[in-house]
């Protein structure tokens, strides 16, 4: 009886693992959460879009709940992603933008890009915080844009979102995650 | 020189082998050795001087070990893309400023989390995976010894002098074999 | 008329071939259980007629990629008019329908041969394993008819051309790759129907696994060799020069060729000694198992990989039920049917058959290894516990240390009998290739590099000890026959002794021997490897492992289709014993502006090199990458060694004569008749 018992460990065994390969059919392997969860904005030190001269830091974050969008004017998905975060800004969030990876030949090419995307597709963004070699973008575990973070008034992100927010997103994700954090 | 070294090699069995896979193993041999320029996807080369080669070391084995977060299944080391270039530029400066590799896993960890740690760490989550193969090990040589044990005792107590004898002899023939 | 049909025609005859295989596996099943000769003898024909409609099946969809037939989506997909012929009729398994299109048509193939060969077999266990694959046929057939069909039309909307079948896979090693993995996949099923046969039919002695034994050969050199075409390829089109990445569709095609090994090795011990029955029965359904799941892990999407496949959750589904129902009704028959008293054949510490055991247990725990790296993170993200990846370092962490300790057993198995041996008389027999490897596995890396490296001495050792314990058994086992025949001469009677060693002992050292040419291909081009990328124009030098390499020319050409900078780099050996030139190119194509690196490589048996040119940097200077990889060809041409090996024991006439003369079936009138002939 034993050795009976025995003999049906294969069995348990693979019924485990296909229970767990069910599972994976429904789990998408790209999707993860980012690092950056629940702990403080990182910090930096950038001047904003529009002037070059303003310093800003991760105080500007502080005292409301803020989405902070990744975005680049290179990048196709954020053009179909204005919409719905004009839509956002229309609502009564605040919107912070980080122009990320910016392309130009110098600093003044690249401000000038950033700056007609946002004149084309409009700025729902209360400050632009321009990050041309990415490191904010890297201090954040961006890996590409359009990315969307929602810091809260301590300044700590609380929600993260890979990939372009959809006008669904708008109301089932964002909104309720926006009015969890006030 | 390989193709015929192994084709003088392989001509000793050559009645052994059925012949279609004898002919199709041949111009795969032939193909493996004789290859020559070949294109690939367009590459990035760059050009990095290292203080010292334990330096270089350090350098290759991190872009190894450290996981594209943007691809699908590839070391930053092996990665086109332009986070891969961005972290295998963070670790290059920062071996330069004397961090350690801890201090540099942990620097991208901190920002990738560890989906990035091609190594993964032990802890709670991942102790099944560090420890099953060792625990298999263990099983594994219980079950040869309890195994070898019985088997050896069967054979002691199930025969008698003259069948002592004739296994002697039938191992003899066997071992010849 | 008929052309425009032929997707059509393609359709009807899968459908026809899916009711086959429900026959072929239905009718002979049934009837081995109640005995019906009649419904028995329904397994060859209809395994033929399976076979035969997947083939026009097959036939009809290469027509209609050949054909440029742009309404079936799979050709609008995957080819394009101005493909090359060649590279129309790969493309046919270039994609998901074709290739488990083909998939079928390798079973089918497999189920034909095994009618064929298996006349003198008893016809209930004939019509089992045919009825068991006719199951797996159907499933299959199912899975193509109702997820992937492949002659689907795009109407009325046909595109003007396709979209062409993507550059990498336009390759010669893409086009024979799948096939022989497929081969080697597929044709476990053979052992597996016999294993399953066996227990229904609760025939668990070492008949099944003597039938069983040249089709598991035959599969698992094929696999052997899909597997090392896979690292060859990735070798030298992924451009990294990298040859194995421990990427879940290498681990999928790995996993069942560790199980597959131990699996051919428990085979032997069951056949010639009656024992681990039961293990062995298990061992050949998890080999099938992990075959079967590979396809799943690869065609369901559930773990991300590099190789990027179509994925379509609903084909996830239906293979893990395939899966699901194969796998568990096997097991769930195992854990039942499963002998409840194992023989007692004896045998003690150093026999052969305790060293089978040990490889066994070993590859087993690769296996798992293998398995658990590769679903490990599925598993915690399936409990959300969080995404992390597991890649090279864990694998090698693990298998380099359980590599090694097979290979100490490894070069005991050959030399050591079965049931007993004597320590003493296998360390007086071995004692000397054991020293010998281990001082010149220690020397090498001296000679080699002029420093010493545990690394490689321990590798170098390992394959040292496995080429001296063999060269050590055959001069054992020749020399004991030419004392016996002491008339004539030594060297004729060595000779004659030699050509009495069998084709399984031969194809056992040949794999054997693959094994170890394979270590010294990791391990040398593991540990040294050279990589330089460096800035250079023309007039510079760069001094590498012995070598210097010139740029002495920079030029753009213009190709059919591109435009290119092309370097002339002069290769000189230190010694000035060589020189030859190897010319790396940048090439844009104009129509895709499409950069492509044209790597220069130039293989050698001892090393390869490898030339890349990056980037434009300033003026005439370029960042170039110079890699040298020493020994990287002994990867392959050892999984090759090892392929013919598994062939060549197949040759062996026993399998042959044992056939024919202890299982007589029924005795037809030919054997008589024959039989009376030999008397007379």
């Amino acid at each position: 009886m034993k050795r009976r018992l025995l003999l049906l460990l294969p069995l348990v065994a693979f019924l485990v693992l296909a229970v767990f390969l069910y599972r994976g059919l429904s789990i998408n392997p790209s999707e993860r959460e980012s690092a950056l969860m629940a702990r403080e904005f990182p910090a930096f030190s950038l001047s904003t879009l529009q002037d070059p001269q303003r310093k800003v830091d991760a105080s500007l974050l502080e005292g409301q709940v803020t989405l902070v969008n990744v975005w680049g004017s290179w990048c196709p998905t954020c053009r179909q992603e204005m919409p719905q975060l004009l839509d956002l800004a229309e609502r009564g969030v605040r919107l912070v933008g980080v122009d990320y990876k910016e392309q130009g030949a110098d600093d003044v090419a690249q401000r000038a890009r950033g700056t007609a995307f946002l004149q084309q597709f409009g700025n729902p963004f209360e400050v632009n915080i321009f990050d041309p070699d990415g490191s904010l973008g890297f201090d954040l575990g961006v890996y590409g844009a359009p990315e969307t973070f929602l810091v809260d008034a301590e300044g700590v992100i609380r929600y993260h979102h890979t990939g372009y927010i959809t006008a669904e997103d708008v109301d089932q994700i964002i909104l309720p995650e926006v009015e969890k954090w006030q | 020189m390989a193709v015929m070294r192994n084709a003088m090699r392989m001509a000793m069995f050559k009645k052994a082998v059925p012949g279609k896979a004898w002919l199709a193993t041949m111009a795969l041999l032939t193909m493996t050795v004789l290859l020559h320029s070949v294109s690939a996807i367009a590459e990035t080369v760059e050009v990095r001087s290292f203080g010292n080669p334990v330096t270089e070391q350090r350098y290759r084995d991190l872009v190894g070990t450290l996981r594209c977060p943007k691809c699908e299944n590839q070391a930053i080391g092996d990665s086109n893309s332009p986070i891969a270039a961005d972290m295998r530029e963070r670790i290059y400066l920062q071996l330069q400023d004397g961090r350690s590799d801890k201090e540099i896993i942990d620097y991208m960890v901190n920002r990738f989390g560890d989906y990035v740690l091609y190594n993964p760490r032990l802890e709670g989550r991942t102790l099944l995976l560090w420890g099953l193969p060792a625990a298999l090990v263990m099983v594994g040589v219980v079950v040869l010894i309890v195994l070898v044990r019985s088997r050896r005792k069967a054979r002691m107590g199930a025969l008698t002098q003259e069948e002592q004898q004739r296994l002697a002899a039938l191992i003899k023939r066997e071992g010849d074999e | 008329m008929v052309i425009e049909t032929i997707p059509e025609i393609g359709h009807f005859a899968l459908i026809i071939a899916l009711l086959m295989a429900v026959l072929q596996a239905v009718l002979p099943l049934a009837g081995a259980a109640t005995r019906r000769p009649l419904w028995m003898a329904y397994a060859r024909p209809m395994a033929a007629g399976q076979m035969a409609f997947v083939l026009v099946a097959y036939g009809c969809l290469t027509a209609s990629f050949l054909l440029d037939d742009f309404s079936v989506i799979t050709v609008a997909d995957n080819s394009n008019s101005m493909l090359p012929w060649y590279y129309k009729f790969s493309a046919v398994w270039g994609n998901h329908e074709g290739s488990v299109l083909l998939w079928s048509l390798i079973l089918g193939g497999w189920t034909f041969a095994v009618g064929c060969f298996s006349r003198a077999l008893p016809p209930d266990m004939v019509a089992r394993v045919l009825g068991i694959m006719g199951l797996v046929s159907t499933g299959f057939l199912a899975f193509v008819l109702f997820t992937s069909n492949p002659f689907a039309r795009m109407l009325p909307n046909v595109p003007p051309d396709g979209a062409d079948l993507n550059p990498l896979l336009q390759d010669v090693g893409l086009i024979i790759h799948p096939p022989m993995l497929y081969m080697g996949y597929v044709g476990f099923s053979v052992v597996f129907a016999f294993a399953i046969a066996a227990l229904l039919g609760g025939r668990l002695d070492a008949a099944w696994t003597r039938w069983a034994r040249p089709w598991t050969n035959i599969a698992w050199a094929f696999l052997t060799v899909g597997i090392a075409l896979g690292s060859w390829w990735a070798y030298y089109e992924l451009g990294w020069g990298g040859w194995w990445f421990w990427d879940p569709v290498e681990n999928a095609s790995l996993l069942p060729w560790l199980a597959g090994t131990a699996l051919i090795h428990s085979l032997a011990v069951t056949e010639k000694r009656g024992t681990f029955k039961s293990w062995t029965v298990l061992l050949a359904i998890v080999t099938f198992s992990l075959s079967l799941m590979g396809t799943f892990l690869v065609r369901s999407g559930v773990l991300t990989s590099v190789h990027a496949f179509a994925n379509d959750p609903s084909r996830g589904l239906f293979i893990l039920v395939l899966l699901g129902i194969t796998v568990g009704l096997s097991l769930l028959l195992f854990a039942l049917r499963a002998p409840r008293v194992s023989q007692p054949g004896a045998f003690t510490w150093l026999s052969r058959d305790a060293l089978l055991l040990v490889n066994n247990i070993l590859l087993v725990v690769m296996t798992v290894t293998v398995l658990l790296g590769t679903v490990y993170p599925l598993l915690l993200d399936a409990l959300n516990l969080g995404k992390i990846s597991v890649g090279p370092p864990y694998f090698n962490a693990l298998f380099v240390p359980l590599t090694v300790i097979l290979c100490v057993f490894m070069g005991l198995g050959p030399s050591a009998r079965w049931k007993h041996m004597k320590g003493s008389e296998l360390a007086r027999r071995l004692g000397l290739s054991g020293v010998a490897a281990l001082l010149i596995g220690a020397v090498i890396p001296l000679l080699y590099h002029g420093e010493w490296s545990p690394k490689v001495s321990i590798g170098l050792v390992c394959a040292l000890w496995l080429v001296l314990s063999l060269i050590r058994d055959l001069w054992q086992k020749t020399s004991r026959s030419s004392t016996s025949s002491n008339t004539r001469s030594l060297d004729t009677g060595r000779l004659n002794a030699i050509k009495r060693l069998t084709p399984a002992y031969w194809g056992m050292v040949l794999g054997h021997l693959g094994l170890a040419v394979t270590i010294v291909g990791v391990t040398m081009v593991s540990n040294y490897a050279v990589e330089r990328n460096v800035r250079m124009g023309v007039g510079d030098s760069l001094e590498l492992a012995g070598m210097t390499f010139t740029m002495t020319a920079l030029d753009e050409r213009r190709g059919p289709n591109y435009l290119s900078d092309a370097a002339t780099i002069e290769v000189r050996r230190g010694d000035n014993t060589s020189r030859f030139v190897m010319t790396p190119e940048k090439r844009l194509y104009i129509a895709r502006g499409m950069p492509m690196t044209q790597v220069a490589l130039k293989p050698g048996l001892f090393h390869d090199l490898y030339i890349a040119m990056g980037e434009e940097l300033d003026g005439d200077t370029w960042a170039m990458r110079f890699q040298i990889k020493p020994f990287v060809r002994w990867l392959w041409l050892g999984a090759l060694m090892m392929a013919i090996g598994g062939l060549v024991a197949v040759a062996d006439r026993r399998y042959r004569r044992r056939l024919a003369v202890k299982e007589p079936p029924l005795p037809s009138p030919s054997v008589e008749s024959s039989a009376r002939e030999v008397r007379a």
